[in-house]
């Protein structure tokens, strides 16, 4: 095999890294869609409210420690204790399950039956607040995540490549970890809505709201609990992004590439989130190794949403999603 | 039996029908699998007011949707004033001469009574973008002018009183009006009116009703409505389709209609495989 | 008597038609008017018109052009700041290539260039809707600055990557460059601003107006009634990025002087925008100078009170500004859909009526 389509395969496992967190962003507006038909722009900012969350517990910050110097003038900034990672990230998924009461009692409840476009709006207020509020909350330089995962140049993928091409891959085992843990959390997200009774009411909303609203489902309590999913969801993903490039803004940047991959998949199907995902990451790391000599580099800025743009044009429902037949 | 000559008839109560406008021609309507019309013919004579029944779910709205030119029919022709429709889409078949109203009333409910009647005028105005922009001598004369005609479809429908109220805060029956009133302005020749007393109570069904009557009489426009109420649409109506499952099981004046053994099989709810 | 239409009799359809119906209004108008040309080139000091005064007057214009694209005619978009970096490069590239065209015709041809632009990325809006339109105007978002930050004929190479704006003059004064008066920078956006307004006015008056707002209600139903749904959106598409062109070019040539694109245009401008059309009232030429009042006045005032008043250190207060800034929207969204604008006329209704009741 020539040594540029090695490369080019490197770079495309590369992608798979970017790709899940994608996967699992998109993963957590196809919940939320599928349960409420909201568009949610904030889940981004989820994911990053909730590493904040985690990494200020696992260190023992104290909670608006600036907020309070600056009204208080006093000189506070931690609890002077760590936490370990597991108690932390249970605390922080708690954190999530509160957001997501406090999001259906102050917003959604409120906003019922409005158009899909306001409610879309009111999610990117949503998103604003909440960067806000992390950012007050826990401070805004960029933080070191780490729960233990293993990271570096996973030795196994480079020996088996370089038994196979006599060149060895660089993938970072994270990316590894990234991929097992979303599975696994697929495969608990789909176990859960076949086999328990949540989940039936959860596809019973989905798939009608009247019909459920009338069978006796809480429309409220489904909200609160997918918003809690979408939540830990969010957690996850933050999780892996933070433990690779920090706890920083960018990832709610991140985060918007999850629109064209919501795009590719189809708003409504699981499998085409996490599918969708992996081929935008894929998709952005190989486009800018081919087209670099040719256009530039830093295409991956703008590559997923132009591969929507044109996907739009030509296959508006997405791989996975169905056909809207309009009516009058 | 009417005199079914081109010329056309004269109507029990003495109104003279002219030829044929509109001829739909072996329609066949598809979606997906789903065959919502199956072969049907008929025509659509000039000052005639031409009522389409049926059952739930028999392809009367569908019907409706193809003359407007919302659906294309997969097999058929339509003879739009003699000469065969060329597939267009829906905004060209408007710019022919064919206004409707919808079942569930497609008001613009962002606007004022006032501004959506004016939308039906759309079409009729030609001041160009940039007369517009600068509301330059001709652009606003032209605001003025097409504004006198509105206020006589205002005036013609009795709902002065409501110009300016947003669409949104209307009741019901007077959105039925105002929907009525934008199909008007557009002066059409034919009007399509989909379930136009669906939902009303009698009062306001022989409001309605009356002022069906009053558009044909006085604008001389060829009516074509869909209507639930069987006694509206035969007091209302000069001929009547009768549609069932995408088929048209008859065809001719009221009391034709009436007497058909299919149309009274039908709606009694004969069943369907003996 | 102060606010009544009683004795204010119409005798026209055209003076029914007008824009301030009431006469208290019109005069209201004219003295804001006269206000701004009058008196406020009078006291305006430097820090006034930079920190507040100019950005507010450019801001309303691309708010009023996002406001005709999503209020007027109901499409999303997120991509305004991109639009508005078109206009400020093609103002750069027009002025530095004929250095002899009165600058205002470029600021006409930069906007003309941005309309040409966002129609190009308006297509997609004929096939999709709603948050799918969003997603295609993010590709214009990150596209367009990718381009213009990476090819250097853009920036005419300079070696900073930034465009700067050299000094040019309209009708005898220099409006532009290190040399220019906040004076002559205020009149120019006053006078850019006060003619878009009225454009913006006329053309959501009359049958172009109409048609928009027809897609945005009801789209299918609009076809069906004869709104060509291809010229609807495409012309919502040009006119409002002409109006965000022009704000943009704008922005560069007399506001900043220089700007690079992934910083003065990024993503966080198309969304300061969306907020001033949502909080100012969509669908509303009122509403577009409210929001843009708001939020250029919020993060001033923050400032003056927190940082300046109470010591606070200024990224806290910079935070502060995010949150308020998303819950406004949130508040704004559940208790009144249509903003500002929609409060004060229902201030106006009751005011009509006042002391009464009903």
């Amino acid at each position: 095999m020539s040594e540029n389509v090695l490369f080019a395969l490197e770079a495309a496992a590369n992608g798979l890294t970017v790709g899940i967190m994608y996967s699992l962003v998109a993963l957590g507006f196809v919940l939320i869609f599928k349960a409420s038909g909201i568009f949610n722009f904030a889940q981004g900012v989820l994911a990053l409210f909730a590493a904040l969350t985690l990494v200020g517990f696992q260190t023992g910050q104290v909670p608006f420690a600036h907020l309070i110097n600056a009204i208080f003038g006093t000189n506070i900034h931690d609890f002077g204790f760590t936490m370990p990672a597991a108690l932390a990230i249970l605390l922080t998924v708690l954190v999530m399950i509160l957001i997501a009461i406090l999001v259906e009692r102050l917003v959604l409840k409120h906003l019922v039956n409005q158009e899909p476009i306001i409610l879309f709006m009111a999610t990117i207020g949503l998103a604003y607040f909440l960067e806000g509020l992390g950012d007050i909350m826990w401070g805004a330089e960029v933080k070191r995540l780490d729960v233990g995962i293993p990271q570096g140049m996973s030795p196994w993928v480079d020996e088996v490549t370089y038994n196979l091409f006599g060149y060895g891959f660089y993938l970072d085992e994270l990316s590894l970890w990234a991929l097992g843990i979303a599975a696994v959390l697929v495969t608990a997200l789909v176990v859960f809505s076949q086999y328990t009774k949540q989940g039936r009411a959860l596809r019973a909303v989905a798939d009608d709201h009247q019909a459920a609203l009338s069978v006796g489902i809480s429309l409220r309590f489904i909200w609160v609990l997918t918003w809690s999913i979408a939540g830990i969801v969010a957690l996850v993903a933050g999780i892996m992004w933070g433990s690779k490039s920090g706890v920083q803004f960018s990832l709610s940047l991140i985060a918007l590439k999850a629109l064209p991959v919501l795009i590719l998949g189809g708003f409504t199907s699981i499998p085409g989130a996490i599918v969708g995902g992996l081929l935008i990451g894929v998709g952005e790391k190989l486009f800018d190794f081919l087209m670099q000599p040719v256009i530039g580099g830093a295409t991956e800025n703008w590559f997923a949403y132009m591969l929507a743009l044109v996907f739009l044009l030509f296959r508006p429902q997405g791989l996975f999603g169905e056909r809207i037949i309009e009516r009058v | 039996m009417l005199d079914q000559s081109s010329e056309g008839y004269v109507t029990a109560d003495g109104r003279q029908i002219g030829p044929v406008v509109l001829e739909l021609k072996n329609i066949t309507l598809r979606f997906g699998g789903v065959e919502a019309i199956k072969n049907i013919s008929f025509d659509i004579r000039t000052g005639e007011i031409r009522a389409i029944i049926g059952p739930n779910g028999a392809g009367k709205s569908s019907m409706m949707n193809v003359i407007s030119g919302f659906y294309v029919p997969q097999e058929g022709e339509i003879i739009y004033k003699g000469y065969k429709r060329a597939k267009m889409p829906p905004y060209q078949v408007a710019r022919t001469g064919i206004a409707r109203t919808f079942q569930n009333i497609a008001l613009f409910e962002g606007m004022s009574v006032l501004d959506n009647i004016m939308t039906g005028r759309m079409n009729l105005m030609k001041s160009g973008f940039l007369k517009q922009a600068l509301w330059w001598g001709p652009a606003s004369r032209e605001e003025d002018e097409h504004r006198e005609k509105v206020e006589k479809v205002i005036d013609f429908l009795e709902i002065q009183h409501i110009r300016k109220t947003p669409v949104a805060r209307l009741p019901y029956g007077l959105k039925k009006r105002v929907e009525l009133a934008r199909a008007l302005a557009a002066e059409p020749q034919i009007l399509l009116l989909d379930e136009p007393m669906a939902g009303m109570n009698v009062e306001e069904k022989e409001d309605m009703s009356r002022f069906i009557l009053d558009v044909n009489d006085e604008f001389g426009t060829t009516i074509v409505l869909i209507e639930h109420d069987m006694g509206v649409v035969m007091d209302l109506s000069d001929r009547v389709v009768v549609m069932d499952y995408g088929k048209k099981i008859g065809d001719g004046t009221p009391d034709e209609v009436r007497g058909n053994q299919d149309v009274i099989d039908a709606y009694l709810g004969v069943s369907h495989d003996e | 008597m102060l606010y009544r239409e009683a004795g204010d009799f119409k005798t026209s359809y055209a003076s029914d038609n007008q824009t301030f119906p009431i006469r208290f209004d019109r005069t209201a108008y004219w003295v804001v008017i006269a206000v701004a040309f009058l008196l406020v080139p009078m006291v305006l000091t430097d820090y006034w018109a930079n920190s507040i005064v100019i950005p507010f007057l450019i801001y309303v214009i691309a708010a009023l052009g996002l406001n005709i694209l999503i209020g007027y005619t109901g499409l999303l978009s997120l991509g305004t700041a991109a639009f508005m970096a078109v206009g400020a490069y093609s103002t750069f590239k027009l002025t530095t290539a004929f250095p002899e065209m009165p600058i205002y015709i470029v600021f006409v041809l930069s906007g003309l260039v941005t309309a040409a632009v966002g129609v190009l990325f308006g297509l997609p809006s004929l096939k999709i809707k709603g948050f799918y339109l969003a997603v295609a105007t993010l590709a214009a978002q990150f596209f367009l600055i990718w381009l213009f930050t990476r090819y250097g004929w853009f920036f005419n190479y300079s070696s900073t990557g930034q465009i700067s704006m050299p000094e040019r003059t309209m009708f005898g004064v220099t409006i532009t460059g290190a040399s220019a008066s906040s004076t002559a920078v205020y009149f120019t956006c006053l006078i850019f601003t006060v003619a878009m307004a009225w454009l913006a006015r006329n053309m959501t008056r009359g049958t172009l107006g109409r048609t928009w707002m027809a897609i945005r209600d009801m789209d299918i139903a609009a076809e069906i009634i004869g709104v060509n749904p291809l010229i609807a959106k495409l012309s919502s598409f040009a006119v409002s990025s002409f109006f965000v062109g022009v704000a943009g070019a704008l922005t560069f040539a007399v506001y900043l002087g220089a700007v690079e694109a992934g910083e003065a245009f990024g993503i966080n401008k198309s969304f300061l925008v969306l907020f001033m059309v949502i909080i100012g009232g969509l669908g509303s030429i009122l509403g577009s100078f409210l929001g843009a009042a708001f939020l250029v006045v919020l993060p001033v005032l923050l400032k003056l009170l927190l940082v300046d008043g109470l010591g606070w250190p200024s990224d806290l207060a910079r935070h502060l500004e995010i949150m308020i800034i998303g819950a406004l929207i949130i508040i704004v969204l559940i208790a009144e859909p249509h903003g500002m604008a929609a409060l004060w006329r229902t201030m106006k209704e009751k005011l009509r009526l006042w002391p009464f009741p009903h």
